[in-house]
């Protein structure tokens, strides 16, 4: 996990950073380069795991009428998600589907967290693996709300054929198949992906950037201090895009429930 | 895909498009992990502590609105109660006053007659003892006159004047004088 600081410590980061910059060698065993199980990626995941069970488990073990200040954080957390997304998009019948979008909210907030905290400094969600997992449970389950809710044939009919006049319907059809069938759930996993992806390559390239200038030549340095700055700058922006790619990411499965759900377009 | 991810130079040798497998299993373990755990312990029991909280609130509502109408209840019972204690007591001191009254005319009644009845006694004992008093007057004044007269006259007169009734005729003569 100190990996990268060590690098960074010791001045040999490449510049430009790569795509490999991303696949950090595993934990155990140390240093391996193509051992998966157990590296900084899936040790964070495992963290964020626990983080929130025992967050959860901890703020509502004995859940008060009255709550205590710890109860209220979690309950607004949970409040925030069941009536500012579940509620305000699926309606009354979304308040079931909060449990689901809280964790889902709460996951991939903190995963993506981890590309601003520092120790971690990279969130797990630059791997496109665990974005896509999240996809794939959204896409699995408006598909399978929607099947329950109108019946198998309806529901694709509903899906597919839009009201529109039937000399249109030829074009319209594959292009609804393609957008919800297709691209919905790869447009939810890359566009979580590659923002954090982004956000760490563009931290990566102010960091490292600096380090480059003041290695290269010794005059450069006061301009690696203007890419250090930007690199705090771009970490507040970073911040930002944590906390919206993870809302985004929840409204979008919730938008995805609705329009299964509806009755009409 | 997976041409992609073909080794460019022999220095990039990840696609970051492709998922890697291992990552797969171990981000859908933990995940499921932690939707089983918050999905079922958690997030329920907030909903119930939700709906503990709208129960209490509402039902704090009901309570009140029941104690308000309680009070209400028994506000308009203790005013009625009141009423009619006002109204015996009214009729209870008209009675009293009555009453009194009634008493007092008896009373009065009563003591106006008595003291009737004592003139009257006494008014009967004086003209009793007056009528004694005259007889016995009427008997010892003619005895004495004509006594009197006898002396002056130097003979007596008192069968004559016993004989006559000049006595009683002269006496009956002052009466009705002194009467006038």
């Amino acid at each position: 996990m100190f990996g990268q600081a060590n690098v960074l410590a010791a001045g040999q980061a490449a510049f430009p950073p790569s795509v490999e910059d991303f696949y950090l060698p595993s934990i155990l065993p140390w240093g391996a380069h193509d051992s998966y199980w157990i590296t900084k990626f899936t040790a964070m995941i495992w963290i964020a795991v626990g983080v929130l069970i025992i967050f959860f488990l901890a703020t509502y073990r004995k859940p008060q009428l009255v709550p205590t200040k710890k109860q209220w954080f979690a309950e607004s957390i949970y409040g925030f998600v069941r009536n500012n997304i579940s509620v305000d998009m699926i309606g009354h019948a979304g308040v079931r589907f909060a449990p689901y979008f809280t964790t889902l909210f709460c996951f991939v907030l903190l995963t993506n967290a981890f590309a601003i905290i520092p120790l971690f400094q990279i969130s797990p969600n630059s791997h496109i693996a665990f974005p896509a997992i999240l996809a794939v449970i959204s896409y699995l389950l408006f598909n399978y709300i929607g099947i329950r809710h109108h019946g198998f044939v309806k529901y694709f009919k509903h899906a597919l054929i839009p009201p529109a006049p039937w000399y249109i319907l030829p074009l319209l059809i594959p292009i609804e198949a393609f957008s919800t069938f297709i691209i919905r759930p790869f447009s939810l996993a890359v566009r979580l992906f590659a923002n954090m992806f982004a956000g760490h390559m563009l931290l990566l390239v102010f960091t490292l950037g600096g380090f480059a200038m003041l290695n290269a030549n010794a005059w450069l340095a006061p301009i690696s201090v203007v890419s250090w700055v930007m690199t705090v700058a771009l970490t507040l922006l970073e911040a930002l895009v944590i906390i919206l790619q993870a809302y985004v990411f929840t409204v979008l499965s919730a938008s995805y429930i609705q329009g299964a759900l509806a009755e009409e377009h | 895909m997976f041409f992609l991810s073909a080794p460019e130079g022999g220095e990039s040798t990840h696609n970051p498009i492709v998922p890697i497998w291992q990552e797969i299993v171990v981000g859908s373990v933990a995940f499921a992990v932690l939707c089983f755990v918050l999905m079922k312990f958690v997030f329920p029991r907030m909903e119930q502590t939700f709906q503990a909280r709208v129960d209490a609130i509402e039902g704090g509502i009901k309570r009140a609105e029941a104690a308000q109408a309680e009070a209400n209840q028994l506000l308009e019972q203790y005013r009625a109660q009141l009423a009619e204690a006002r109204t015996d007591a009214a009729k209870i001191r008209d009675d009293a006053r009555a009453d009194a009254e009634g008493i007092r005319q008896d009373i009065l009644a009563k003591a106006r007659e008595e003291s009737d009845r004592v003139i009257q006694a006494g008014k009967d004992q004086l003209a009793a003892e007056r009528a004694t008093i005259v007889r016995e007057l009427r008997t010892e004044v003619g005895t004495l006159a004509v006594d009197l007269a006898s002396r002056i006259v130097g003979e007596s007169l008192a069968d004559e004047a016993r004989r006559k009734g000049t006595v009683d005729r002269f006496l009956s003569g002052l009466e009705s004088t002194g009467a006038r």
